[in-house]
C-alpha cells in the first residue's frame, strides 16, 4: 500500500471519464445550441407553459409521494428496529427481494390489480363496496411511486433508528420522560439524518422519474422526466433536453445541499 | 438503622430459559451506599434493573418506600440511573442534557438554571453548559451523567459499573468524588461493580452475587475478614483455601497438621473449607513452625513481599513484609483467630459456583 | 400484547403491498389466456415456450452476462478505491467521496443522458460494450459504499503486524486485510448485481437499437402486450433467488450456534 497514488488511479479515470465528462457533457449542450453557439435558451425553456406543467406536476407527486413514504415507512422502521434481529436478512427479504423481480413488470403488475376489471375491484365488489378508478390517474402514478421507492425509505430511517444506544433511550424514561416524550425528545431526533437521507433518496427518483407515468398514467400525463426521455429519444434535440437537465439538476442540488447540512459525517446511511 | 427503603421479595428472573435470578430477596435501607458485587453474568446488572424499571421480574415483588412499584415503568420511579456508558443525549449540550428530566417536571426556567449551576459545580465542571457531550472526555462525561442524574433529586441513585470505562488513576479519584457526593447528597446509592477494590472502598454494604444468588451480604470488613463460602473468600482478595477437618470446637486438621482456632458449633471431625489471607500467614524459622515448608517463589511487591511456600503438599500464598530467599526451609504459624471456618458448599450449585471464576 | 398484534398487522399490510404485484406475476404466468385481463385457465404452456423464444433467452443472456461482469469490475475498481481513500488525506477522500455520491444522487435519467452524450461524442458504437461501461459506472458508489465501513473498522496494527512478521505487502494484504473486508466486498458485489439486473433508465438510453436486455425488452413490449413468457421467466428468476437465499440463511443459522448464550454474555 506504499504506492497510494497508483491506487487510486483506475478509480479517478474512471470517474472523470464515466462521471464527470458526462456531467459536463450535459451542461455543454445546455447551453450551447445546434450551431455551438451559447444560449440561456435551452434553460428558459423551462417557462414553455407545457414544460412548466410537466415540472409542477412532477414536484407535486413527488412531493406527495415522499410524503406518503415517510409516513407508511417510519413506522415500518421503528417495528423492524424494534425486533433487534442481529443478521438483518429479514430486512433483506423484505426489501431486496422484490427487486429481482423486474421493476418494470412489478410496476405494470399494478395495472392488472388496478383495472376496472382487476384484482382490487373485484374484491372491492365482493365487499360491496365503491369500486376504485385511479387507473391512468396522478394516484396511479403516486402510488406507482410510493411501491417503487418505499425501501429507499425505510433503510436508512431504519439504520439510523438501530444506530441510538438503548441506554440512550432508557436514561430519557429514567429521567421522566414518558413512550412519547421519549420519541418526540430522543428517538425522532436522533433519526433525523435517516429521514433526510430517506427523503433524498425518495425526492429524487420520483421527480426525475418517466417510466412510472409511462407505465401507469396512460400515455396524456407528462412528467418532467417525460419531456426530457421523449426530447432524447424521439425528437432528438440533445440541447433542449440538456437544458431541461440542468433545471432539473437545481432542484437534486437543492435537496443535496439539504442532505449536507443534516448528514454530516458524508457517509450516507443507504447501506 | 433506619428503614428499608426498597425490597425486592422472591424475585425471579429468566431469559429464554437461563435462570438469572432465582428467589432474590434483598432490601436496601435509607441512606445507604449498597454494592452488588460479582462476576459478571451473576444477576447484578439485573437486579439494577429490575429496580430502575426496566426490566419486570417473571416472579416476586419491589416494594419502594412502602408501595409495591413492580410494574410502574421507569419513568414514574422515583431514583435515577448513572449507566455504564453514560447514555447522554449527544444532540443537547450539557445543559440540555442536564435540565431533561426537569423539563418534564414543568419546573421554572430559574430554578431549571440554578440546577444545573449547583450540579455542574458539585461535579467540579463549572462552566461547561454550552459544550456537546461528545466534546468531552468520558470522566468528565461520567460526571455529567451523574449531575443529570441528581438534579431531579431522586431518594436513590442507581450506578452501573459507572467507573468501567475509565483509566485506573481517574477511577480512583472518582471513588473519592462519588463517596463525597453520597455525604453531600445523604440519597442512597445502589452500585454494581465486578471489581472488589472499589465495592471495598466506598460500600456501606456489599452483596456479593454468583449465577443468580446472594452469596453473602455484610459491610466491607465482615465480607474481607469473614467470608462465608470458598467463592465469596475466593472473589475478594487473595486467599488461601484448604480443605479441612474440623476435629472439635475451637480446633481444626489443616493439611494433617493441628490448628487452634476461635469457631465453635461445626461437630467434630467435619469436612470444612478454611480461608487464610495471606498477610495472616505467619513464617518463622522451621523449628517454631506448626507445619513445615519451603519457599518456590518471590515476588517483591512494593509495600510487601509475595511468597509462594510449598508446605504438606499445598502451595501457601504468603504476604510479608520480611524476605525469605527461594530454597529456604520455614515454620508456618497462624494466629487463631485468622482462621477462617467455612461450611463445605451444601448444593451442587453453589458447588459449581465455587468452582467458576 | 396488543401493541405487538398492531405491529404485527401493520408489517404484514406493508408485505402485502410489497408482494401484490409479485403474485400478481407469478399468477399470470401460469394464466393460459394471452392477455392480462381475464383469466383463461391454468396451464404450464409458458415454460416450456419460454425455452423456445430465442428473443427473451437472447435477453437474458445479455442481462446476465452485463451483470455479472459489471459487478466483477465495479467490485475490483471500488474495492481498489477504498484501499487508495483509506491512504489520502481528508481533502482527497472527501472529494473522491463526493463524485463517488453523484451517480447515487443524481437522477438516473441524467446519468443516463449524460453518458449517452458521451458515447455520441467519442463515436462508440452503441450496443452491449456501452451499456457494461454504464452499469459499471453506476454499481461502483454500491462496492465503495458496502466496501468502506468495514474498512474503516479495519484495525491497521494488524496489517503492520504481519508486515512486522516478515508478510510482503501484498501477501499481508491477501492474508490479514481481504477477509477482514470481505463480506463488505460481498454485498458490495451482490448490490451491484442486483441494481444491474433491475435497471432500466440506464440502459434504455445506453442500448442503442438491436441490442436488448430484459428490461428494454419489456419496455418495449408494454404498448404491444407483455408476451406471457415474460411472466413465466421472471417467476422463475425470483423462485431461484428466493431458494438461494433461504438456503443460505440455513447455513448461517447453523454456524452461529445457538441464540439463548448471546443474551446471558451480555451481563
Amino acid at each position: 500500500m506504499k504506492n497510494k497514488k497508483t491506487l487510486a488511479t483506475p478509480y479517478l479515470i474512471w470517474s472523470a471519464a464515466f462521471i464527470l465528462i458526462p456531467l459536463c457533457m450535459v451542461f455543454y449542450y445546455g447551453f450551447t445550441d445546434r450551431d455551438g453557439n451559447f444560449t440561456f435558451q435551452n434553460i428558459f425553456a423551462i417557462q414553455n407553459p407545457e414544460h412548466l406543467k410537466a415540472l409542477w406536476l412532477s414536484l407535486l407527486l413527488s412531493f406527495i409521494s415522499t410524503l406518503f413514504c415517510l409516513l407508511l415507512a417510519y413506522p415500518l422502521a421503528m417495528i423492524l428496529a424494534s425486533f433487534r434481529v442481529k443478521n438483518n436478512s429479514f430486512i433483506v427479504m423484505i426489501f431486496i427481494l422484490p427487486m429481482w423481480m423486474n421493476f418494470l413488470l412489478r410496476t405494470l403488475a399494478w395495472q392488472s390489480l388496478l383495472e376496472k376489471t382487476g384484482v382490487i375491484n373485484n374484491l372491492l365488489t365482493f365487499f360491496h363496496l365503491p369500486n376504485l378508478a385511479i387507473i391512468n390517474t396522478p394516484y396511479a402514478i403516486i402510488l406507482g411511486m410510493v411501491y417503487n421507492f418505499l425501501p429507499f425509505m425505510v433503510l436508512p430511517i431504519y439504520n439510523s433508528l438501530t444506530k441510538i444506544d438503548q441506554n440512550i433511550i432508557h436514561a430519557a424514561r429514567d429521567l421522566g420522560a414518558n413512550g412519547f416524550r421519549t420519541f418526540q425528545k430522543i428517538t425522532l431526533p436522533l433519526s433525523i439524518p435517516g429521514i433526510i437521507s430517506g427523503i433524498t433518496m425518495v425526492f429524487v427518483p420520483a421527480l426525475t422519474t418517466f417510466v412510472i407515468s409511462n407505465l401507469l398514467g396512460g400515455s396524456k400525463i407528462l412528467l418532467i422526466g417525460n419531456v426530457i426521455e421523449q426530447e432524447f429519444t424521439q425528437t432528438s434535440n440533445w440541447h433542449l433536453g440538456s437544458g431541461l437537465s440542468i433545471v432539473l439538476m437545481i432542484f437534486i442540488i437543492i435537496s443535496m445541499v439539504f442532505t449536507a447540512i443534516f448528514d454530516k459525517d458524508g457517509e450516507g446511511t443507504v447501506l | 438503622m433506619s428503614h428499608k427503603l426498597i425490597d425486592l421479595v422472591g424475585i425471579t428472573k429468566s431469559y429464554n430459559n437461563n435462570i438469572i435470578l432465582d428467589d432474590m430477596n434483598l432490601y436496601i435501607r435509607e441512606n445507604e451506599f449498597l454494592t452488588l458485587l460479582g462476576p459478571s453474568g451473576c444477576g447484578k446488572t439485573t437486579t439494577l434493573r429490575l429496580i430502575g424499571g426496566f426490566e419486570t421480574p417473571d416472579k416476586g415483588t419491589i416494594i419502594f418506600d412502602g408501595s409495591d412499584i413492580t410494574a410502574l415503568p421507569p419513568n414514574k420511579r422515583q431514583l435515577n440511573t448513572v449507566f455504564q456508558k453514560y447514555a447522554l443525549f449527544p444532540h443537547m449540550d450539557i445543559s440540555d442534557n442536564i435540565a431533561f428530566g426537569l423539563k418534564i417536571k414543568n419546573k421554572s426556567q430559574a430554578y431549571i438554571q440554578d440546577k444545573i449551576k449547583y450540579a455542574l459545580k458539585l461535579v467540579n465542571l463549572d462552566g461547561y453548559e454550552r459544550r456537546m457531550p461528545d466534546s468531552l472526555s468520558g470522566g468528565q462525561q461520567q460526571r455529567i451523567a451523574i449531575a443529570r442524574a441528581i438534579v431531579n433529586e431522586p431518594k436513590v441513585l442507581l450506578l452501573d459499573e459507572p467507573l468501567g470505562a475509565l483509566d485506573l488513576k481517574l477511577r480512583q479519584d472518582m471513588q473519592y468524588e462519588l463517596i463525597r457526593l453520597k455525604n453531600e447528597l445523604g440519597i442512597t446509592f445502589i452500585y454494581v461493580t465486578h471489581d472488589q477494590e472499589e465495592a471495598l472502598t466506598m460500600s456501606d454494604t456489599i452483596v456479593v452475587m454468583n449465577q443468580g444468588y446472594i452469596q453473602q451480604i455484610g459491610s466491607p470488613e465482615d465480607i474481607y475478614n469473614e467470608p462465608e463460602n470458598a467463592f465469596v473468600a475466593d472473589f475478594i482478595g487473595d486467599s488461601n483455601i484448604i480443605d479441612s477437618i474440623m476435629v472439635q470446637d475451637e480446633l481444626v486438621q489443616i493439611l494433617g497438621a493441628k490448628f487452634a482456632c476461635v469457631d465453635k458449633g461445626f461437630g467434630t471431625n467435619k469436612p470444612v473449607d478454611v480461608v487464610i489471607r495471606p498477610e495472616d500467614v505467619k513464617l518463622v524459622k522451621p523449628e517454631f513452625g506448626t507445619i513445615e515448608g519451603e519457599v518456590r517463589h518471590l515476588i517483591f511487591k512494593g509495600v510487601h513481599y509475595e511468597m509462594e511456600v510449598h508446605a504438606n503438599g499445598f502451595d501457601w500464598l504468603v504476604h510479608s513484609t520480611k524476605m525469605f530467599p527461594v530454597g529456604e526451609k520455614v515454620g508456618i504459624t497462624i494466629s487463631p483467630s485468622n482462621i477462617q471456618i467455612m461450611h463445605k458448599p451444601a448444593s451442587q450449585d453453589e458447588e459449581a459456583a465455587s468452582i467458576e471464576e | 400484547m396488543m401493541r405487538k398484534t398492531l405491529q404485527r398487522l401493520y408489517l404484514s399490510l406493508i408485505i402485502l403491498f410489497l408482494y401484490a404485484p409479485i403474485a400478481t406475476l407469478m399468477i399470470l404466468s401460469f394464466n393460459a389466456s394471452k392477455t392480462r385481463a381475464k383469466w383463461g385457465g391454468f396451464t404450464f404452456k409458458w415454460y416450456l415456450s419460454l425455452f423456445d423464444n430465442r428473443v427473451i433467452l437472447s435477453a437474458l443472456t445479455n442481462t446476465l452476462l452485463i451483470a455479472l461482469l459489471a459487478s466483477l469490475f465495479a467490485t475490483l475498481i471500488g474495492t481498489i478505491a477504498c484501499l487508495a481513500m483509506r491512504n489520502m488525506n481528508r481533502k482527497g477522500r472527501a472529494v473522491l467521496m463526493g463524485i463517488t455520491n453523484i451517480p447515487m444522487l443524481n437522477a438516473e435519467i441524467v446519468t443516463g443522458i449524460s453518458l449517452m452524450l458521451l458515447y455520441i461524442s467519442i463515436g462508440i458504437r452503441f450496443g452491449f460494450l456501452t451499456v457494461l461501461l454504464s452499469h459499471i459506472t453506476f454499481c461502483i458508489p454500491f462496492v465503495i459504499l458496502s466496501v468502506m465501513p468495514r474498512l474503516k473498522q479495519l484495525n491497521t496494527s494488524t496489517y503492520e503486524a504481519a508486515m512486522d512478521l516478515g508478510a510482503s505487502s501484498s501477501y499481508a494484504f491477501f492474508k490479514v486485510v481481504l477477509p477482514e473486508i470481505m463480506p463488505g466486498v460481498l454485498s458490495g458485489f451482490f448490490m451491484s448485481f442486483t441494481m444491474s439486473l433491475d435497471d432500466f433508465i440506464i440502459t434504455h438510453f445506453t442500448k442503442g437499437p438491436g441490442f436488448d436486455t430484459l428490461s428494454t425488452k419489456i419496455y418495449t413490449e408494454v404498448r404491444k402486450g407483455i408476451k406471457p413468457e415474460m411472466y413465466s421467466l421472471s417467476t422463475l428468476i425470483f423462485i431461484t433467488v428466493l431458494l438461494l437465499l433461504f438456503l443460505s440463511n440455513r447455513i448461517d443459522k447453523k454456524s452461529t450456534g445457538k441464540v439463548s448464550t448471546e443474551f446471558t454474555s451480555q451481563k
